[in-house]
């Protein structure tokens, strides 16, 4: 099974954003770097099935050349090999990055190597287009399914179920090669070894040229959604604290007097 | 004229199809609406001011079939040429306008929150889930893009109308069919942390998978149900189902407690819905406290059994 997962590098942000002065992006000073936890099981997934099935995983990122970090954890998970698509240093939007993505896959399959399964995150963290992968499985003339949270490969077959509106599973079967779009719970995936880590240092990362072509969605600038007013009512300090909160549950009609 | 894609929950459109309804009608002067599988539809979309109703039906369409469904709006889009196609900012919506982008080539917004509309579109559109907004340029001939969930309330028309029912009956390509809904299993009973009325939170500073006993109980209490960090399930304590965040569930009970959790944004998105915010925590300075209504600062071991039992005692006199 040749699998191929692909992530984008976003800061880690935590409890608030701030804006650089350009509005352009995220002030990521003080920030850590990761991928979207969608993207991370996708990861797990492909060293699962590559584990259990045999053949190989590769993780792809398009991106400024900081983003071979995130290739890099990937390894670091398990993941066998990785390729860096030189993107510089502004995003791509999502046309641009899935055109991108179709050209690499061309090439990986010119040099003899076609991908049975390839992963997307359901959306990016930060843009959260909910398009690429749909985008790339179109222009390979593969199908998609997506938001995946369960699946089975076997013998050229793969066995999704997602979770429907209402609860509950849907489930689809496709042949493959076939493109899956995977949420977050689909797995747990594992913390990298300190070999994994050592390993993942010292494997060769393929770079490859992108061509450029400017889709029709334009980011113009970044803004901070206007604050919630209204102030927290302190109602006290450890267990002391208890009849206040459930006088206000009381309030709420959440607890019968 | 403004092309919407309505989606349904059982008979019903799906409210999120009704904020797309609302949002279009402020667009454009003239919607339509396109939907695939609704029978009866056509009266509630006439409340919504809908001029002309596209049912597509096919036995082969009966269930969800993502690029299916999407040729069928590209069908309509090319013979009706709209300004404009929008749907609701659900998975199914903004999945199947990903559909529709892939197959015409043209740039897809998703989940917008305002629209200024122009020979290209200035959209704004949310970003990490909510927490980040970002103005956009979005170009080509037709518009394509979704409505935030919740970023409007579905509203009536002023006038409501009694739409033309146009029956489609679409060509369907079997390449088109290659991804469709084959089964279904039910969902597991209990109380749905989306629907929940009271969620009981804990966050890493539960610290420990037992320790998530008095959380249990608390929930038990309140007739409500758990909901976690993405620490906590990273961590193993419980699983993803219980999830509340960008990449979890979005809740919008009557009370969220918030028990050793600090409010990294991605949490918020999830859990700002709620009525109210009651946020427990050892530091004065979490970023929860900032969303949250009400706060007691402490040890959630010691707090959450007092409040426990504070509620036995309440229901017992
Ligand atoms: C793209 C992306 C998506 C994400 N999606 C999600 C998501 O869907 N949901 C989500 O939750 N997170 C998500 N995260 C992770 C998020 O950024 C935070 O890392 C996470 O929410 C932190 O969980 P926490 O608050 O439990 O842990 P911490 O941040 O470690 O906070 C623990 C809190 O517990 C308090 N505390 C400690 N001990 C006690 C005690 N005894 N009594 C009371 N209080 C105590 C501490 O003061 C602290 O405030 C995402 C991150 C990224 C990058
Ligand atoms: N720059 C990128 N490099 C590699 N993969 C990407 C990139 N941007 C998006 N993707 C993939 O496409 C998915 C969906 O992105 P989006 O459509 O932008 O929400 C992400 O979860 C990634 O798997």
């Amino acid at each position: 099974m040749e699998v191929l997962v692909c992530v984008k590098r976003v800061p880690a942000t935590g409890g608030r954003i701030t804006l650089t002065q350009d509005q352009q992006s995220i002030d990521t000073k003080f920030l850590g770097f990761t991928v979207s936890p969608h993207e991370e099981c996708a990861e797990e997934e492909a060293v699962r099935i590559v584990e259990q099935q045999g053949g190989s995983s590769t993780v792809l990122t398009l991106g400024p050349e900081v983003a071979v970090e995130q290739l890099r954890d990937a390894m670091a998970l398990g993941v066998d090999r990785a390729i860096w698509l030189d993107g510089g240093e502004d995003e791509w939007d999502p046309e641009a990055t899935a055109a991108a993505i179709v050209e690499a896959v061309r090439s990986e399959e010119t040099a003899g190597r076609s991908f049975d399964a390839i992963f997307f995150g359901n959306e990016a963290a930060d843009s959260g287009g909910y398009q690429v992968g749909i985008r790339v499985a179109h222009a390979l003339d593969l199908p998609c399914v997506s938001g995946i949270k369960r699946l089975e490969l076997s013998q050229g077959k793969a066995t999704a179920r997602r979770e429907g509106a209402s609860g509950g599973w849907e489930i689809f079967e496709v042949d493959l090669p076939a493109v899956f779009t995977i949420k977050e719970g689909i797995n747990l995936p594992r913390y990298p070894s300190v070999p994994g880590r050592l390993r993942a240092k010292k494997k060769e990362v393929l770079r490859m040229e992108p061509t450029r072509r400017p889709g029709g969605l334009g980011k113009l600038r970044l803004k901070l959604p206007p604050e919630e007013e209204g102030q927290v009512q302190i109602l006290g300090n450890g267990a002391d604290a208890a009849p206040a909160v459930v006088e206000i549950m009381q309030q709420l009609g959440l607890v019968g007097r | 004229m403004i092309l919407v894609w309505v989606d349904l929950a059982g008979p019903e459109p799906d409210m999120m199809s009704l904020e797309a309804l609302t949002f279009a009608r402020g667009i454009g002067d003239s919607v339509e609406a396109v939907v695939v599988a609704g029978e009866d539809v056509a009266s509630r979309l006439g409340a919504f001011g809908v001029g002309t109703v596209h049912a597509v039906s096919d036995d082969l369409l009966a269930d969800f079939a993502p690029a299916a469904w999407a040729q069928c709006v590209v069908d309509i889009m090319d013979s009706l040429l709209p300004e404009a196609v929008l749907a609701g900012g659900s998975d199914r919506g903004n999945e199947v306008m990903a559909h529709v982008a892939a197959k015409t080539g043209l740039a897809f917004a998703a989940n917008c929150v305002e629209v200024e509309t122009g020979d290209d579109y200035v959209v704004t559109r949310m970003r990490w889930g909510g927490s980040l907004l970002e103005e956009a340029r979005l170009s080509g001939a037709t518009k394509l893009l979704t409505v935030a969930p919740h970023s409007l309330a579905p509203e009536e028309a002023p006038a409501p109308t009694d739409p033309i029912v146009n029956q489609v009956t679409p060509v369907i390509a079997e390449e088109d069919l290659r991804v469709r809904v084959t089964g279904r299993e039910a969902p597991e009973g209990g109380v749905s942390l989306a629907d929940a009325r009271v969620v009981v939170g804990g966050g890493r500073g539960v610290g420990s998978a037992e320790g998530f006993r008095i959380l249990d109980d608390l929930a038990a209490l309140l007739g409500g149900t758990v909901g976690v960090s993405r620490a906590v399930t990273s961590l193993g304590w419980r699983p993803h189902a219980e999830q509340v965040g960008q990449t979890g569930t979005r809740i919008a009970p009557d009370l969220y407690i918030a028990c050793g959790i600090s409010g990294a944004i991605q949490h918020i998105v999830g859990c700002k819905a709620a009525k109210k915010i009651l946020a427990i925590n050892t530091d004065p300075d979490a970023p929860i406290l900032a969303h949250a209504d009400y706060a007691v600062i402490g040890d959630l071991h010691a707090v959450v059994p007092a409040i426990a039992e504070g509620i036995k005692r309440a229901l017992a006199t």
